[in-house]
């Protein structure tokens, strides 16, 4: 099992910092997945996550110069590796002026990602820092449970509104329930709402446009003012939130009614698919 | 004693307090004829800061007011902290600053004249103590490097603010490489283990660099941080000189107008794979200087309080002597000068051949208090480096030894005096016999009076243990 990848490229740098702190936010500990031409950072349903499910892709072309990797055996080209993000993100957060970056799999005492920074410094000597991250490689009898989810069919799909106003009013919300509920419906109208024994609050997006859908799922049928619900846990929807701190490219809100919600986002090349489930 | 520190030498100051706020819970104040000492030590006596300010720091310095004698004071550090506070605050409406000591009503009274006529006087109250000393001679120190506060700064940049220890040392191909330290039960762990960060620079960063490849040293990087973040302001070029893993590392700053030392207790390496700096620095054995013998702590309940009194009032020499006797610590020392009754003395001493050995670990750690540095650092830190077994003492002169028979005159009259009544109340009570072990007495009075005897026991031996001896 092999890995060795190296950036160059200054934004490259930037970006790669930007999707591992948004990484760091959503989930504590997460499973980096490294094949051939992609690396994903997958958080897979399990109760530890209280449900919650996360995949991100990104090709590694668009990041790395040189990227050389050699998974578990011939057939299966892959290295599944479990790390806690945040010490991803600290360590990619000191490569701010740096020359290179560099990243590979070693096995100092304990088998680590190693991130190597070579700095930018005043004087003529090179400043290199070196993160060795513990990792955890995963059996691949565990590797079945962390393949890209299948995307339910959706009863509604809308383009999210602005992502930090959304954050805001979540945030506002939380203090007053626990317990949410999103609808949506196709004529591109989302609302949140919580309610208590002394108080209802709901807050109400407009004009939002909806994707076309294909035409197989008979979308005729269907009502375009109905809304399709579903009751969330407020936490987990504000910490999908918090994780956003630019706003994406592309941003949809697939809601399967009463069973869970499913968010796509796209910032620049990085995809990020985001499950949470109702509340039961 | 009266100085006045005006313009930017206020928000200096400051920040000095500041620096010194990371190591240790109380300030030893002292004014001296060629400067002003600031000083600290931690409870777990690992760590020892002081910064010297010269006369020239100060628009007006007055050590000693005519007809009073030299003052010593230890103050609250929180207290005194609290005063310079806001540095911003310090920088933009602060014009002067006086401190002044008033003897008589035993306050250190510490004056801000802002802008705008406002003037902000803080009375601090103060104990009165014994010179705080460390023994350290940089010069002694084999390894050092001398490089401008901002490398050093750069340089502890990637590593994360709650780490608690850092590895200096030298690798392959001269280059300085300071490393986090991971305790062996945590790495042992499988399940949690911290990120290793390691930051590697060349030797061209550094104005000098005085060590051989393999050389390296562990100490507490938050510790360190004080003085850095001090030097980094003030722009100035820092020193490390450093010996073998176990024996103390020292950081000083040096200025026309003020030097700091921040000596730092080193982790003495007891397993050789912890380290991967090229090769280890050969371990020197450590010595034992923590381990008083505790058949000390039973007597200590009992009438050799008194004795252990004697003791350390006549270990801590006659008055002015400037020559310390090498004092060895290990268990069984010789008591160096016949007890020598003062003419201040209320009491009779009675000579006693009890050793003056500082008070047990237990008792220190009572003294101590915060109990928040744990069994890391009592147990494998070389905390004594303040009493060097060796009796090679600096004489360089910015660091006397000489110990105040003033105050510690005062410290011994108080314990006399509450032995007195406690003599006669002892005889008082019924069926109490000969002097009560600790916490085993019974009776309000009798019991208040042993608390505080036992009180003045541990501050006058923490007190001792901050003594060269």
């Amino acid at each position: 099992m092999k890995f060795r990848g190296k950036i160059v490229d200054g934004a490259c740098l930037n970006h790669f910092t930007r999707v591992s702190n948004m990484i760091a936010k959503l989930a504590k500990t997460c499973t980096l997945r490294i094949s051939p031409d992609k690396l994903n950072f997958i958080l897979s349903d399990k109760l530890t996550s209280g449900g919650v499910s996360m995949w991100c892709e990104l090709e590694q072309e668009n990041f790395f110069s040189e990227f050389q990797m050699e998974g578990v055996s011939a057939e299966n080209n892959e290295i599944y590796v479990e790390l806690t993000s945040e010490n991803l993100s600290r360590a990619l957060k000191t490569a701010q002026n740096a020359r290179a970056l560099k990243i590979k799999l070693t096995n100092k005492h304990f088998p680590c990602l190693t991130v190597s920074v070579d700095l930018l410094s005043v004087s003529s000597s090179s400043r290199i820092v070196t993160h060795d991250i513990p990792i955890k490689v995963i059996p691949r009898k565990l590797w079945k449970d962390l393949q890209e989810p299948v995307v339910p069919h959706p009863d509604v799909s809308i383009y999210l509104p602005v992502l930090k106003t959304m954050k805001s009013v979540v945030e506002k919300m939380k203090n007053i329930s626990n317990h949410l509920v999103i609808e949506a419906n196709l004529n591109g109208e989302l609302n949140l709402k919580i309610e208590t024994e002394l108080v209802c609050v709901t807050t109400h997006f407009k004009d939002l446009g909806n994707p076309s859908l294909a035409s197989e799922n008979a979308s005729q049928d269907r009502n375009p003012e109905q809304m399709a619900e579903v009751h969330l846990d407020i936490k987990k929807l504000l910490q999908f939130l918090v994780g956003q701190q630019v706003n994406p490219t592309k941003a949809l809100c697939n809601i399967v009614r009463n069973k869970m919600v499913h968010f796509d986002l796209l910032h620049e090349d990085v995809s990020l698919q985001y499950f949470i489930p109702a509340l039961s | 004693m009266k100085c006045l520190v005006t313009g930017g030498n206020v928000k200096v100051l400051g920040k000095a307090v500041h620096s010194l706020s990371r190591i240790g819970d109380e300030l030893y104040l002292e004014p001296l004829e060629y400067g002003l000492s600031l000083r600290t030590v931690n409870s777990s006596r690992s760590a020892y800061a002081c910064f010297l300010f010269a006369p020239l720091f100060f628009q007006q310095y007055q050590a000693v007011t005519p007809g009073q004698d030299l003052l010593r004071c230890k103050i609250l550090m929180k207290s005194f902290l609290s005063v310079f506070r806001s540095l911003a605050m310090l920088e933009k409406t602060v014009e002067k600053c006086c401190i002044s000591l008033n003897g008589k009503s035993s306050r250190l009274v510490v004056q801000l004249h802002c802008k705008y006529g406002v003037r902000k006087t803080h009375n601090l109250s103060f104990q009165d103590c014994e010179s705080l000393q460390a023994v350290f001679d940089p010069a002694s120190c084999p390894h050092m490097l001398h490089a401008p506060a901002r490398v050093l700064g750069e340089a502890v940049l990637p590593f994360p603010p709650a780490l608690a220890e850092v590895t200096l040392g030298i690798g392959r191909g001269r280059r300085v490489i300071l490393r986090s330290y991971q305790e062996e039960e945590e790495v042992a762990d499988n399940t949690v283990k911290a990120m290793v960060t390691e930051m590697s620079i060349g030797e061209e960063d550094f104005q000098q660099l005085q060590a051989q490849e393999g050389v390296a040293v562990t100490f507490c990087l938050k510790e360190f941080r004080g003085l850095l973040s001090f030097a980094e302001s003030a722009n100035l070029n820092l020193s490390i000189h450093f010996d073998a893993p176990g024996r103390p590392a020292i950081f000083t700053i040096k200025d026309s107008l003020l030097n700091g030392h921040f000596v730092l207790a080193t982790l003495s390496e007891t397993d050789p794979h912890s380290k991967d700096l090229g090769s280890s620095e050969l371990h020197q054995p450590v010595p034992q200087l923590q381990n008083y013998s505790t058949p000390h702590m039973e007597d200590f309940a009992s009438d050799d309080i008194e004795s252990f009194m004697i003791a350390m009032e006549t270990t801590l020499g006659s008055e002015g002597s400037r020559v310390l006797p090498s004092i060895s610590l290990s268990p069984g020392p010789q008591l160096p000068n016949s007890p020598d009754p003062q003419s201040e003395e209320e009491d009779e001493a009675e000579p006693t051949t009890v050793p003056g050995t500082p008070p047990p670990k237990k008792v220190r750690a009572g003294s101590g208090g915060r109990g928040q540095e744990g069994r890391r650092e009592a147990a494998a830190r070389n905390c004594c480096f303040l009493f060097s077994s060796s009796a090679r003492y600096s004489l360089a002169p910015s660091w006397p030894l000489y110990i105040p028979p003033r105050a510690l005159a005062l410290c011994w009259l108080k314990t006399v005096r509450v032995k007195a009544e406690l003599k006669r109340s002892v005889s008082r009570g019924p069926g109490l016999g000969e002097a009560p072990a600790m916490g085993h007495c019974k009776g309000g009075l009798v019991g208040a009076k042993l608390g505080l005897l036992r009180h003045l026991a541990i501050r006058c031996g923490a007190a001792c243990l901050a003594h060269p001896d």
